[in-house]
């Protein structure tokens, strides 16, 4: 029988104490005897949110197909098992094995949103592993980081041995060969480290020096190996119907977030959404092939268990066999108990006929996100969405009987006026009066309205890299102003309006776009009791605030200036494979508030074409279909949906 | 059709909770290829029952779960499949598909009817009683006396009151091996359906589950259970403590349930669920 690391006084006194047990259903199970290389996965936050995770399943199954590595997992002990593992000095363990992590070869953190920073320090802490890579020995695990926040690791760099740049199925199985090659040689841990930076995707942060103007601005990176890459090159997966698919994903006990099958049916997106991070990272675009996601679908509906599958991209709508792929899981898995939920769907014909078979319309809601509340705005951002589309797509749904609409916007997007946010309340009003049309007898009770305002923040790799962000106290203003433009509109009573917390946003601003010199602040902050940023009932914003003063950093260098168009950045080490000067000639056609196309309509070279494949090498094909050509897709770009959109910001609750 | 489903619970599995346990067992009969009844509408779920659930951190060889099945194979087989996807620490042990009731009878779960069930109560090794009590003949003598007592009182605590309540009536029978234990039980229980394994049935003769401690302090015993007369084994751990002028630890000790069982109203005898033929 497995034995486990806590006591059962401590697993009974803490809550859920099967998020520390291991065993679930599907986990793989190794003698850690029988193998050469110990991969511990960790998702640096809670285990319902980190169970749910795509990237961490499909990188645990790569992993342990492997006969010479065991990959287990670790998230981060929630604030009672913290408490107590201090108390008691009990290291941090895996799940699988419940063994220390300080034993591992490897602790793989994944970097998945800013406001988990000082969970990285927490799992090193507990871990017992030192928490900066420089006071690290042979002896100590060799730490990595890897997923979007990688794009800029630099204000996490010091306390990571290595990044990997990109998707993980490429070279994950390169740099562990040479690892197990390096182990075998008994190399020390600074010739595996010289070695694995030749392997493109890797950045060993130790090896690159960074020089600063006097205004605190970056004045070149340095190297201080020669043979580390000038610039790391992301990796992408181009065969996605061959790559790996964990059709074994793990089941946990408890409830994790996403409760469901996980079908990726393709990366990237077409839109480019000027604010949108992960819009450009991922590029290109590559659909999975339709008989592959049919039979990854079988099998992990009956490896799982699962009542639901759920697919997953950024805008699920551009895969090019949607419909054909949706109507299979209905007449093939619908009677048989499974539910199937559609996230981020244009609403038309099609989707309003899914809907209706899949969800009962009367419990469920309608999401649009217009992302700005102006049509002049909406341009700049890039994001194809108009007016009269959203009013006919709200009408054509009360129609089929919702009632039910949830918007999403974003204030503080660059070139913001007030008309722009008057324009969320005055298109919120429109759309309760669109319901109101509706006969009384034909329609269901009162509408109901959530307009959720995020605070925007701007990420690097952008177009919107070079912007200024809006203060706390811009944000609650411009919050303000919303507010009682609402209380003017004839349907206020039926709009409800959300918005998320500014000091948050104001943080993941700067740490978004940060350099080095914040890990000294990140530490100070963790070491003053910050952990769970994310839960704004952990967020401590007065100890972050004390942390950046102390440390003489200041928070509006960071987020409160225009960049200059030559600046360096701390990102600019990475190549994320759109160019820089792409993403400047964005920058300025938002300001000019000209409309990009999408990657169908026409190529616009971004850069993702070098990678060979995607739809970078559909496009020509395409724009011979006039039909298609003419049509401006871009401009009924709705989204129905009941899970929320991707671009939404902030906070994980 | 309806299947009773008999399975053990023990180890690192002891501490998922029985909503939890419920949501584990949809998710195994449907990698099982059970063809499971469902409920209509939108969110339909499979019909299923379950039996005195369990509390977290104790383990068991006797749960029990009715489900509603569209059909069958052999349920040999049927039991196999269940097993090959169960986790470490979830083992099935029955599979029993149940008569139909009459027409003019009524549908009684049996898990409405749970009057009694047996535990295992023992003290975890790590853990002191007191300095009187330190073997298993100590323990013995104490456990007896306390149990001699013409009433036991404890002070009941809901969420909204305190309630004094004699608890002695509600413990039916105590023991300190097994040997004594199986055979106390031998004049006390009935049986309405034998395990034949057939084209109804299969029964797996699965080890007791139960941890094993070297210190061997332990106590079996037969408490009054489900939703006439509810008697928790901590509870009266707690009086047995108390009495003993001992501080009670609730993680010191590991309980684990051997059987549930039903009243027979005409012989006063006891009938384990899985002795029942619906």
């Amino acid at each position: 029988m497995r034995k486990l690391a806590l006591s059962d006084e401590i697993l009974l006194s803490v809550e859920k104490p099967a998020r520390y047990i291991g065993g679930e259903v599907n986990m793989r199970v190794k003698d850690p005897r029988d193998v050469d290389i110990r991969f511990c996965m960790c998702f640096p936050d809670l285990y319902e949110i980190g169970m749910s995770h795509l990237g961490i399943q499909i990188l645990y199954d790569i992993l342990n197909r492997r006969e010479d590595t065991y990959c287990e997992r670790v998230y981060s002990p929630w604030v009672d098992l913290d408490k107590l593992m201090r108390e008691k000095n009990i290291p941090l363990f895996a799940l699988e094995s419940q063994d220390a992590v300080k034993n591992f070869d490897f602790l793989g953190i994944t970097l998945q949103y800013e406001m988990c920073y000082t969970n990285i320090l927490q799992i090193l802490e507990l871990s017992q592993i030192p928490i900066y890579a420089k006071d690290r020995t042979e002896d100590d695990p060799i730490v990595i980081g890897g997923g979007p926040c990688s794009y800029n690791p630099e204000p996490i760099a010091e306390f990571f041995d290595f990044f990997y740049i990109g998707e993980g199925e490429t070279a994950y199985n390169e740099f562990l060969d040479l690892y197990k090659e390096c182990k075998n040689f008994g190399r020390s841990k600074r010739e595996f480290l010289e070695l694995v930076s030749q392997i493109e995707g890797i950045y060993v942060p130790a090896f690159y020096d960074v020089n600063y103007n006097e205004d605190g601005t970056i004045k070149s990176f340095e190297k201080n190996y020669k043979e580390a890459p000038d610039r790391v090159k992301k990796q992408v997966e181009m065969k996605l119907s061959e790559a790996y698919y964990p059709t074994k994903p793990l089941v946990p006990f408890i409830k994790a977030t996403q409760d469901r099958v996980v079908l990726e049916i393709q990366r990237g997106c077409i839109r480019g959404c000027r604010f949108c991070q992960a819009g450009m990272i991922y590029r290109p675009n590559r659909e999975r092939d339709i008989e592959y996601l049919k039979k990854c679908a079988y099998k992990m509906l009956n490896s799982t268990g699962h009542e639901e599958i759920s697919l997953s991209s950024l805008s699920s709508s551009d895969y090019s066999q949607l419909q054909e792929l949706v109507y299979f899981l209905i007449d093939e898995f619908g009677s048989k108990g499974v539910n199937i939920s559609l996230p981020s769907l244009r609403i038309d014909a099609f989707s309003l006929d899914v809907m209706g078979k899949v969800q009962d319309i009367r419990k469920s809601s309608l999401t649009f996100a217009p992302e700005a509340g102006s049509q002049r705005l909406r341009d700049v951002i890039n994001k194809g969405l108009t007016e009269d589309a959203i009013l006919k797509g709200a009408a054509e749904a009360f129609q089929s009987g919702w009632n039910r609409v949830k918007l999403y916007f974003m204030i503080g997007l660059p070139t913001e006026t007030e008309e722009d946010i008057e324009g969320i309340a005055v298109l919120s009003d429109k759309i309760a009066r669109v319901y109101y049309e509706i006969p009384k007898d034909k329609r269901q009770g009162k509408v109901s309205i959530v307009a959720s305002s995020s605070f925007f923040v701007p990420k690097p790799f952008t177009p919107f890299q070079w912007c200024r962000m809006d203060s706390p106290e811009e944000f609650l203003q411009k919050q303000r102003l919303l507010r009682s433009k609402i209380n003017e509109q004839l349907n206020r009573k039926s709009i409800k309006f959300n918005w998320h917390e500014a000091e948050l946003s104001e943080l993941e601003g700067v740490l978004a776009r940060g350099d080095r010199k914040l890990s000294r602040v990140i530490y100070d902050a963790y070491k003053s009791g910050c952990i769970y940023d994310s839960w704004s009932e952990h967020f401590k914003y007065d100890k972050w605030l004390k942390a950046f003063e102390e440390n003489d950093i200041s928070i509006s260098f960071y987020n409160s200036r225009e960049r200059h168009e030559d600046e360096i950045f701390p990102w600019d080490i990475i190549d994320a494979g759109v160019s820089k000067s792409f993403l400047l000639r964005e920058y300025r056609r938002a300001k000019s508030g000209a409309v990009t196309p999408n990657c169908r309509e026409l190529c616009v070279g971004c850069g993702a074409k070098q990678f060979g494949g995607g739809v970078c090498y559909e496009v020509g094909e395409i724009l011979d279909k006039p039909a298609i050509a003419n049509h401006d897709v871009g401009n009924d770009d709705l989204i129905i949906s009941t899970d929320a959109n991707s671009h939404v910001l902030g906070g994980m609750q | 059709m309806k299947v009773r489903i008999k399975f053990q619970k023990f180890g690192a599995m002891k501490f998922i909770g029985h909503l939890d346990v419920m949501r584990y067992f949809q998710k195994a009969f449907r990698r099982a290829g059970y063809d499971s009844e469902y409920t209509k509408g939108f969110n339909p779920h499979q019909i299923m029952s379950f039996a005195a659930p369990l509390g977290v951190g104790l383990t068991s060889d006797c749960e029990y779960v009715d489900i509603g099945l569209n059909s069958s194979e052999e349920p040999e087989l049927m039991l196999k499949r269940i097993n090959a996807v169960m986790s470490e620490g979830f083992y099935v042990t029955g599979y029993h598909i149940l008569k139909e009731a009459a027409e003019h009878e009524k549908n009684v779960t049996a898990m409405s009817l749970v009057s009694s069930a047996d535990y295992l109560v023992s003290l975890k090794d790590g853990y002191l009683l007191s300095d009187s009590i330190r073997t298993n003949d100590e323990f013995k003598e104490a456990f007896e006396d306390f149990y001699a007592k013409q009433d036991i009182i404890i002070n009941k605590k809901t969420k909204k009151s305190e309630t004094l309540v004699n608890i002695k009536p509600m413990i039916t029978m105590i023991s300190f091996d097994e040997m004594e234990y199986l055979e106390s039980l031998k004049d006390n229980l009935l049986e309405l359906f034998k395990h034949d394994n057939n084209d109804r049935s299969y029964f797996l003769n699965s080890e007791s589950k139960a941890d094993i401690y070297e210190n061997n302090i332990k106590v079996y015993m037969q408490l009054d259970t489900g939703s006439v007369a509810n008697l928790k084994p901590e509870l009266v751990m707690e009086a047995f403590c108390n009495e003993n002028k001992v501080p009670f630890n609730p993680y010191a000790w590991q309980v684990h349930r051997l059987e549930i069982y039903t009243r027979d109203e005409t012989s006063d005898k006891l009938i384990a669920l899985d002795r029942l033929e619906r």
